[in-house]
């Protein structure tokens, strides 16, 4: 065995360590940029190509289109048809159904247990609770989707009398599922982060617990349990095997949880690996692609931005 | 150290055999993808020399994998598209088409439903929303549930322009990944339908179709299907690029032989009658 000393000659080495290290860090950055360039690159004939524009530019993809004569005006999600109907509305508004549910779902589930866990559960508890929740994150989505697909949706039609057994409602809870383990972590590491100091004040003035952590906490922490829950929106819009399974893949237009719904993510999934190269089609997928991609990356940007404010302000409070 | 060194050069060596040796590959139709697998499998026991790798994906994406070089063989429930053939064209391809079996597409209904027989009409209707009840076909008064398939899907295709007329499918139609997928819903939800390759049903009936209504209504069965009576049927292709020669000869009249014929029929899909059969074969 050779003895582990650090000699004057190793210097070298660590330069060369570091900097490979330091590489390390930024191929994550430049993967993100690479696919973003990569991905933004497909979906720009949609501006310019007027091939491409015949069936899929901005306005047919976003305004109500009279596809027949004599027939009404609608928007419409048809992209193998005689006539391809390239309307993102129905898709957009599919993807909002379903993540809306998940956050209806996973937000007072998550909130409540990170309250729980941070401010009532007793150390013993808490380590239970705590990786049990987390472990929800590590179940494989297309295990959560076989579930609503399977046992779930059967479930809630016999409850609720449904017409449609794979519908918003459906996949949003199994999404929610996924969502909470992330609304959970992040509130949760808000609520223990609050200076003791806030609460030890609060005690001071009389306060029992349950006022304590409602109305200093809470309040303290609201930055932070927004933070988790907007990250966790962000995951529910990008999931794509739950929704592929569990949402019905129906593009409809309309206000009803009840129906079945087509999210961005799940139509990418289902048609990108069918789609002629290079075919109008094949632009509009990469659109979506480029529209999802912004939006999770503001969405976790903004998530994260008021997660660090957060620690600034409580940090900056407790000195 | 030195065995670890004699492994590694056996590994090599087994690698090099294996690329050297006939490989095959078969992609596309998930219609077709158990019979290409089982075909695959009793073609390698006879000929062990041959390794024959099978993947689905829709015949879209078959079709898209043998326009690119990415396959030798494509599995199609559907024929090549003028788009594709053109683009085939461009691409210096020249897909060679040959029927390998018969699939009739059957229309599924939940076990339970008292609908058992439905024209092209009607199921037109249903699937392009014109028609939403059960009550108007002579069901139950229900709403009608459609299932269908992703639209990468040969049968999604086929079933759109042999019943629809090209039409498009109704916006509530759910689509599902997979024959089976359908299969598995409508045998759960009792105002369902569904369509889908015959192969593949369990837990749920048939509905007998007839054309016109003066046609008489035919059940999905391997004689209705063969003889041609049953009137939504297809032919399951395999395409080539080129006329196939060497091995994949051999491996297609082979699979048209009576031998592979009978392993069509025993996985449950219908074969080609003996005289077409013959006529498909490669000299």
């Amino acid at each position: 065995m050779e003895q582990l000393i650090f000699k004057p000659k190793s210097r070298w080495r660590e330069f060369f360590g570091e900097k490979l290290i330091s590489v390390n860090a930024f191929v994550a950055l430049i993967a993100i940029l690479l696919i973003f360039v990569f991905i933004f690159k497909e979906a720009i004939p949609i501006f310019v190509d007027d091939y491409v524009k015949e069936d899929a530019s901005l306005d047919k993809m976003v305004f109500k289109q009279q596809y027949y004569e004599g027939r009404e005006a609608k928007w419409s999600w048809q992209p193998n048809s005689e006539v391809p109907k390239f309307s993102l509305w129905p898709l957009f508004i599919g993807t909002l159904k379903a993540s809306l549910v998940a956050m209806l779902f996973a937000i007072p589930l998550g909130v409540g247990a990170a309250i729980y866990c941070s401010e009532f559960a007793s150390r013993r508890i808490r380590e239970i609770i705590k990786p049990a929740i987390e472990m929800l994150a590590a179940i494989p989505s297309v295990v959560l989707g076989f579930f609503a697909l399977m046992v779930l949706a059967t479930a809630l039609q016999n409850t609720l009398g449904l017409t449609f057994r794979l519908n918003a409602i459906n996949a949003g809870i199994a999404l929610g599922l996924a969502v909470i383990p992330i609304v959970f972590t992040v509130a949760e590491d808000a609520m223990t982060s609050v200076p003791h100091s806030l609460r030890d004040a609060a005690t001071a003035l009389g306060a029992n617990r349950w006022q304590v952590s409602l109305t200093t906490v809470l309040p303290a922490a609201i930055p932070g349990i927004s933070a988790g829950v907007v990250l966790g929106f962000g995951r529910a819009v990008g999931e794509t095997m739950i929704v592929l399974m569990a949402s019905g893949n129906a593009a409809i237009v309309s206000a009803s949880f009840l129906d079945s719904v087509r999210t961005f993510s799940a139509t990418i999934a289902a048609e990108l690996a069918e789609v002629v190269f290079g075919d109008t089609h094949y632009h509009v997928l990469f659109m979506i692609g480029s529209l999802l991609f912004v939006f999770t990356f503001l969405i976790n940007l903004s998530g994260d931005i008021v997660l660090t404010r957060l620690k600034e302000r409580l940090q900056g409070k407790a000195t | 150290m030195k065995q670890v060194m004699t492994i590694g050069m056996v590994l090599v060596f087994a690698c090099g055999m294996l690329v050297a040796s006939n490989s095959i590959t078969i992609k596309g139709s998930d219609t077709l993808v158990r019979l290409g697998q089982r075909w695959a499998e009793e073609y390698m026991k006879e000929n062990p020399d041959v390794v024959i790798q099978v993947s689905g994906g829709g015949s879209g994406t078959g079709i898209a994998a043998l326009l690119n070089g990415a396959t030798d063989i494509c599995e199609a429930s559907r024929d090549m598209k003028e788009k594709e053939y053109k683009l085939a064209e461009q691409k210096g391809i020249k897909p060679y088409r040959i029927s390998v079996a018969l699939d009739g597409i059957s229309v599924f209904l939940h076990e339970a439903n008292p609908v058992k027989e439905l024209s092209f009409a009607q199921l037109k209707g249903m699937y392009t929303g014109a028609i939403t009840n059960w009550k108007e076909v002579g069901g139950n008064d229900a709403r009608v549930i459609l299932y269908g398939r992703e639209n990468n899907s040969g049968t999604y295709a086929f079933f759109k322009k042999q019943v629809l007329n090209k039409e498009d499918y109704s916006e509530y139609t759910q689509t599902l990944p997979g024959t089976a997928a359908v299969v598995n819903a409508v045998s759960k939800d009792k105002n369902g339908i569904g369509y889908g390759g015959i192969a593949w049903a369990t837990g749920v009936k048939f509905a007998a179709v007839r054309k016109v209504d003066a046609d008489p209504a035919v059940l999905p069965t391997m004689e209705t299907i063969s003889s041609g009576d049953y009137p939504i049927s297809r032919d399951l292709y395999w395409f080539f690029n080129g006329e196939p020669t060497g091995e994949l000869r051999k491996l297609v009249n082979w699979a048209l032989s009576k031998e592979g014929q009978k392993v069509a029929e025993a996985m449950d899909y219908i074969p080609l009658p003996k005289e077409r059969a013959l006529a498909e074969m490669v000299d």
